[in-house]
């Protein structure tokens, strides 16, 4: 979200908005559901993408139909592909409005205190948020840097040679089953380039640009931080997304180029129909450091283990994720992290809630490369139950090469103290509320890497998850 | 009006072993009774009894507010009507700041959050709109802060973590100040703590009398009775209260010790 900073110092200002950044879509683009090589070409007719790229999402849906589904982790067998449409989607929505949002949703919204305008956005009721005027402005002085910060589709529009260049060599369509999907049907997104030594102190916020669209199924991102330079990206919001849609699946590749710096902060509260699937990965150079910071709260089912590929001397990568799951829940999340250049270093801290049944797994994979001297990983998992139903595990894989390296594996599970909630409520304080501030700590480590106002959301939110979990 | 706790023959067992054996006591706005007792007799499971700790079942006995029985109330509720002990070991909570649960507790206590529920007439509120406003709530603290001479960077650290044993107890104190209560129990208090601190804390502790608050003062040592005077000091021993008179008690014990008292039983009961 804007940041409140952001918001007052830009406030009133309403540049004229000329140049239409959000592609109007206009088109009427009659989808049925299902995938297949019509539905790929259909996609491609529609966006006026070049032919190589229309090659890649038939080779990519080949690669898709020819792969089984994962025979590990959480249940996907509610997945039913000829029940889904793969075509993106119109942005204004006919027939669906603010009457139709379900209640809880609405309530939800007003116990968080989101703004008027990003609830029907959020509700998917909305086809755009207003925020664009303060984009626009941003967007302005980003542009005198020679950052490049558009939608996916712009990106390869207007910077096909740069696009090309790094397109899909991060995640391949052959590297997972969900990847190869979204190579195929991938739309929305955003397209990022920041040149040598630009270093951004504002975060780049994917809200700020969010259209129908971009909030897609199928999103696809690409960010390339070019030598010495410097970004926060944020995406998402601690709002609940409510979308009818039930297979969300991203690709999301990062190159960050020689002592570059990038943090990737992503908050993710889909509502709990959906299949989140998402594919992430850096790669950094020497010297270089990614960060992902990563929570999903909603969903029906979360598979998401952010990477990062340490291929140049001194590299690091940290990552950071949290987990909440509750009823009929089941977050599989986690990280990997490859040491592939000597002296580079990493740090994963997992913190997973499970609440009222749901399942929470942390999956990592610390993997140091021939080679790769000198290295050093951290890894530190930690789980909190907060009733006997919910369950909580770890699949932690380690694969060291080298002899010369410091690698360390923590894991603990943990309920809510006895003494923490009697302490807490002798000063007055209910069960529920102690509750959550005692989760709220538990989680703390990580939400104070967020931008304040985040952090203030997501302090809200966690509370809100937390109702009507004290009997 | 004046607010009265009063423990009838308590009995109270933990884990099926009875600790408490029957006792009797009354505390009231503006009094200070001390209760000193040897290691094991049972001054914290009194403590944590009356300040209503699921895990210590009364099995006989009563603890009564202004005469109405609070044993249905759980520990949250005690504290709203003005009950607060001050821990011998405070908990820590980690990632929770000082300041943040401060204000949450204060809230609660002071009907912050009753207020804006029956406003919002069972709509939703806005998370965090429940709370006592942060500039008022900043600048009560920050005032309390100075009186109680608490450093100012307490309120930023996570409650209790990585306190020193001195710094918990200012840290319990400090609570107390801006909680208000009207009867506080303050077991150990003193325990742990170099001269200067002891002063502070006693000072705090007379304050908050000369306020109106009652304070049941349990303590092993004479020395903070030099600071903050009590109106009477008790003695425990297994589990009940075996002699309640004025300050020279105090003096009998530091003298003589708890065999003073075995000598004093083993009379009576002979
Ligand atoms: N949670 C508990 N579980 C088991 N025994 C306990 C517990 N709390 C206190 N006790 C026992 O009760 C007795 C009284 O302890 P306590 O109330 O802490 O005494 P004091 O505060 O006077 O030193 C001791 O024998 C102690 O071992
Ligand atoms: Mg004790």
């Amino acid at each position: 979200m804007a940041t409140e900073v952001d918001r007052k110092a830009l406030e009133g200002i309403k540049d004229e908005y000329e140049y239409g950044w959000s592609t109007p879509e206009d088109y009427t683009f009659k989808a049925r559901k299902g995938l297949d090589h019509d539905i790929i070409d259909q996609i491609s007719d529609m966006k006026g993408e070049p032919d190589w790229m229309r090659q890649f999402r038939h080779k990519a849906l080949n690669i898709f139909l020819s792969k089984p589904m994962p025979n590990w982790g959480p249940d996907l067998s509610g997945i039913d592909y000829d029940d889904i449409y793969f075509y993106i989607k119109p942005t204004d929505h006919t027939g669906e409005s603010w009457d139709d949002v379900p209640e809880n949703i609405k309530e939800t919204f007003d116990r968080l205190g989101v703004p008027e305008a990003e609830r029907k956005f959020l509700a998917g009721v909305g086809a755009q948020y207003e925020s664009e005027m303060v984009y626009h402005s941003l967007r302005e002085e980003w542009e005198k840097l020679g950052v490049v910060f558009v939608s996916i589709e712009d990106g390869l529009k207007h910077h096909e040679d740069l696009f090309r260049e790094y397109f899909s060599t991060v995640i391949p369509p052959t590297d997972n089953k969900f990847a190869a999907l979204n190579s195929a049907v991938w739309s929305g997104g955003s397209f990022i380039y920041v040149p040598p030594g630009v270093k951004l102190e504002i975060p780049l916020q994917a809200y700020f640009r969010i259209n129908a669209e971009s909030m897609g199924q199928f999103e696809r991102t690409i960010i390339i931080i070019d030598e010495g330079a410097s970004i926060h990206y944020i995406e998402g919001c601690t709002a609940p997304i409510y979308d009818k849609d039930s297979l969300h699946s991203g690709v999301i590749e990062i190159i960050v180029k020689k002592n570059a710096r990038c943090r990737y902060s992503t908050i993710q509260n889909w509502s709990n129909n959906v299949y989140n699937l998402v594919t992430q990965r850096a790669l950094a150079y020497e010297g270089a450091t990614m960060e992902w910071v990563d929570s999903n709260l909603g969903s029906k089912v979360t598979m998401k283990y952010p990477a990062v590929f340490m291929l140049g001397e001194g590299a690091h990568a940290e990552i950071l994720s949290l987990a909440f799951a509750g009823k009929g829940q089941h977050q599989d999340a986690g990280g990997k992290v490859v040491h592939a250049a000597p002296n580079t270093s990493s740090k994963i801290i997992s913190k997973s809630i499970s609440k009222n049944g749901g399942r929470s797994s942390y999956r990592g994979l610390l993997k140091v490369g021939k080679g790769a001297h000198g290295s050093k990983s951290q890894v530190v998992c930690d789980a909190l139950l907060l009733d006997s139903e919910s369950r909580s595990d770890t699949y932690p894989y380690i694969e060291v090469a080298e002899d010369d390296v410091e690698v360390g594996h923590e894991a603990s599970v943990s309920k809510i103290g006895e003494e923490q909630l009697f302490y807490l409520m002798s000063r007055g304080i209910s069960e529920e509320e102690a509750t959550s501030m005692i989760v709220g700590g538990f989680i703390e480590p990580l939400v104070k890497e967020l931008p304040m106002e985040y952090a203030v959301e997501m302090n809200r939110l966690i509370q809100l998850q937390m109702e009507g979990s004290v009997g | 009006m004046t607010d009265i706790l009063e423990v009838t023959d308590l009995h109270v067992a933990v884990e099926g072993t009875e600790i408490l054996k029957g006792v009797d006591l009354t505390l009231q706005q503006g009094e200070v009774h001390a209760l000193m007792g040897p290691n094991g007799s049972g001054k914290s499971t009194m403590s944590y009894a009356i300040a209503g700790h699921p895990h210590y079942e009364v099995t006989s006995g009563d603890i009564l507010w202004n005469g109405e029985s609070i044993l249905g109330l759980d520990a949250d509720e005690r504290a709203k009507l003005g009950i607060f002990l001050a821990f011998q070991y405070p908990v820590a909570i980690p990632g929770v700041s000082f300041a943040n649960f401060l204000r949450a507790a204060v809230s609660s206590v002071r009907g912050y959050k009753e207020r804006a529920r029956a406003e919002a007439g069972g709509g939703n509120k806005v998370i965090g709109s429940e709370l006592m406003p942060m500039r008022e709530f900043r600048q009560e603290l920050l005032a309390k802060m100075d009186r109680f001479d608490v450093d100012r960077t307490f309120a930023r650290r996570y409650l209790n973590d990585g306190f020193s044993g001195g710094e918990k107890k200012r840290g319990e104190v400090l609570q107390m100040a801006m909680l208000e209560p009207k009867i506080a129990i303050l077991d150990e208090s003193d325990s742990g703590l170099d001269i200067d601190a002891l002063r502070i804390v006693s000072e705090g502790i007379n304050k908050l009398v000369a306020d109106g608050m009652g304070a049941l003062l349990i303590t092993h040592y004479q020395r903070i009775l030099n600071y903050v005077k009590p109106d009477k000091v008790s003695v425990f021993y297994q589990g009940r209260i075996v002699k309640t008179g004025g300050p020279e008690i105090a003096h009998m014990l530091d003298e003589r010790g708890y065999a003073w008292v075995e000598e004093e039983l083993a009379q009576a009961l002979a």
